[in-house]
């Protein structure tokens, strides 16, 4: 085997590479949309920035809905606890981080934002990781649409939380949040989604998944254990949609309580419904076509959510199964798709 | 202990509310197995349909009870041709799709009467005119209007009528059969797309009566407010079991006097909480429902 198949062929390839290119893109990304070198530019560095947080969304959402076939409309819930972690975590150590972490030269100024948000993230997903325990351990007794409307409830308590807490603004919204996420670590954050719900996709706990969704009893009388492979697939979600709150939280700079409504886990499942269930891909496509469609349709002016909503409904209609249904990339080198 | 008294007239007046769309969300569940999420916005339909009404009819007929009846017969009539219409063309297609692109559907079609409404409609609160002229009754310290007691007994008539319609007439009894089983429904010679059509009908109507019956009460009516007072009206059809008419009722009278309670002796900014919380304790313990059938699986 020569060098080169070897290298294309080891598991660290592909994030590595993806990263590296990550890296050498990150420049000219700065260069022309945030400094506004194009006329666009600010404007189309939003909508990538979001595209890229729903990416993490969708992709996480997947695991617990299309992959493990649990049906959850709580994900907002996550997200938001995930960006209000963060988001307390960076305001009240920011003044402190940066004494400690001198930030004279660009470099250590990124290094510095860097580590402040790294460890903003490392807190929202110790917490989103909790909460998902939580929000995993009724899902052992419920199934179906009893299951759906209590993590859509479990979304609503967490928003009425935070409303009412106000060391991070209540209802007023938390304000005075830096602005860390930069087009790196978003897109940083999204390989490592991506990569990581495709591994486990593909380990035997993925096996185990698609078991349980395919048919619960005969899951079990298989031998999987249902518990904690559905509380695995709670936690290991909820974990991304913190991070994608962290990056979000510091993007915007602003946060309310109502941008977290149960309206928000309805985006993130027709996200990942219209690219197709089950697919990751296809969660990748639905987020960026319902972070871009929005937008594309501004041109419509008052018109632009009804008509966004009649797309929706079409869609639907004419592709129930989602515009990729179960297609993947990658299927050669496996045995069997899922 | 008036003001106890109090909470309950106010809470009975709520759940009642919750109770008439629930039963919407529940006689649709039970034939499709479709969460519609689209029905609260047919509630916030009926509402501006029934303003509409008003201003056109109020005065003209001499007495204010033939008024509200004609009010409310208008916003029915029109708001069952749209939940007619909606299951006609967004959920009759995908009806043997995957159940998730269902709920897709009713998702967008939500969002679609939501914006259009704003687009419609305005997005600025309306004035709803009084249709009732309004008058204090006070009984034992406990003060009640007119318009909370036409609340309460317009509801109990509407889940009576529902009640005689479901249990004793032919498009009852077929609209049960197919609830039980679709497919052994069609089979029998029961032509159930009729039947479902019906049960939209019947379920948006009782939606519009709701939107008439809140709006009387509410200072102003927006697009939007159907979003919140649907999702609540949904998990109180969950709370009692969904797919049972009786649990429907139950769930809402449960649910709007909690809600008044936690308003009225706890902090009013948690009053939107306490419904999910009662459902998650209780479907923790229960989990189907108040009044569900536990289905046993069978393999």
């Amino acid at each position: 085997m020569s060098f080169w198949r070897r290298l294309i062929h080891s598991s660290a390839f592909y994030p590595i590479a993806c990263i590296t290119v990550l890296a050498l893109l990150s420049l000219p990304v700065r260069y022309f949309f945030v400094d506004g070198y194009l006329d666009q530019g600010p404007y189309l560095y939003q909508i990538l920035i979001l595209t890229g947080i729903n990416i993490i969304l969708a992709v996480s959402l997947t695991l617990i809905n299309g992959i493990a076939g649990q049906f959850s409309i709580g994900h907002a819930g996550f997200f938001a606890t995930g960006a209000y972690v963060s988001a307390f975590i960076t305001v009240t150590l920011g003044p402190h981080w940066h004494r400690w972490f001198s930030s004279a030269t660009p470099v250590s100024s990124w290094l510095s934002d860097s580590g402040l948000l790294l460890f903003g993230t490392l807190g929202a997903a110790l917490a989103t990781a909790l909460a998902g325990l939580l929000v995993g351990i009724p899902s052992l007794r419920l199934r179906g649409d009893y299951l759906a409307i209590v993590t859509l409830g479990f979304g609503e308590i967490i928003r009425v939380l935070i409303l009412n807490i106000d060391a991070v603004g209540g209802a007023r919204g938390f304000v005075g949040i830096p602005k860390l996420s930069t087009f790196f670590w978003v897109f940083f954050f999204v390989i490592t989604t991506i990569s990581t719900v495709y591994n486990v996709l593909h380990s035997s706990y993925g096996r185990a998944f698609l078991a349980i969704r395919e048919d619960e009893i005969a899951a079990q009388a298989m031998g999987v254990d249902l518990t904690r492979h559905k509380v695995m697939a709670f936690v290991i979600s909820s974990i991304f949609a913190g991070v994608a709150g962290s990056l979000f939280a510091h993007h915007t700079m602003y946060l309310h309580p109502n941008t977290f409504t149960f309206i928000k886990s309805f985006e993130i499942i027709i996200m990942i419904t219209i690219g197709g269930l089950g697919s990751i891909e296809g969660a990748v496509l639905g987020a960026i076509l319902l972070t871009i469609l929005p937008e594309a349709f501004r041109g419509f002016d008052s018109f632009r959510m009804v008509i966004y909503a009649l797309v929706l409904i079409l869609i639907m209609i004419y592709r129930p199964q989602g515009i990729l249904g179960r297609f993947t990339l990658w299927n050669k080198r496996r045995r069997k798709a899922p | 202990m008036e003001s106890f008294l109090q909470q309950i007239i106010n809470g009975l007046s709520l759940g009642s509310i919750y109770a008439l769309i629930a039963l919407g969300y529940t006689m649709v569940y039970g034939v499709l197995r479709l969460i519609n999420f689209a029905h609260g916005d047919i509630y916030m339909l009926g509402a501006y349909m029934g303003l509409f009404a008003a201003h056109a009819i109020m005065g003209k007929t001499g007495h204010f009870l033939i008024d509200t009846i004609l009010v409310l017969m208008f916003s029915m009539l029109v708001c069952a041709m749209a939940g007619v219409l909606i299951e006609r063309f967004a959920y009759r297609p995908v009806r043997k799709a995957p159940r998730l692109s269902m709920l897709i559907i009713a998702i967008g079609v939500s969002l679609f009467l939501e914006n259009g409404g704003q687009l419609v409609f305005g997005a600025d609160p309306k004035f709803f005119p009084q249709i009732i002229p309004e008058s204090r009754y006070q009984w034992f310290g406990v003060t009640i209007t007119n318009q909370q007691i036409m609340v309460f007994i317009c509801a109990i008539v509407m889940m009576i009528l529902l009640n005689l319609f479901i249990f004793y007439t032919k498009m009852g009894t077929a609209m049960r059969a197919v609830s039980y089983n679709l497919d052994a429904a069609k089979l029998m010679g029961i032509n159930t797309n009729a039947v479902i059509a019906s049960t939209f009908a019947i379920g948006s109507s009782l939606a519009a009566t709701a939107g008439i019956l809140v709006s009387i009460n509410i200072p102003g009516i927006n697009p939007l407010m159907g979003v919140m007072t649907g999702l609540k009206a949904f998990v109180a059809a969950v709370l009692g079991g969904i797919g049972n008419v009786m649990g429907a009722v139950v769930g809402g009278l449960i649910l709007g006097m909690a809600e008044v309670m936690v308003a009225g002796y706890g902090s009013s900014t948690y009053r939107d909480a306490i419904a999910f919380l009662i459902l998650i304790a209780l479907l923790l313990f229960k989990p189907s429902g108040l009044f569900g059938k536990n289905q046993a699986e069978k393999v």
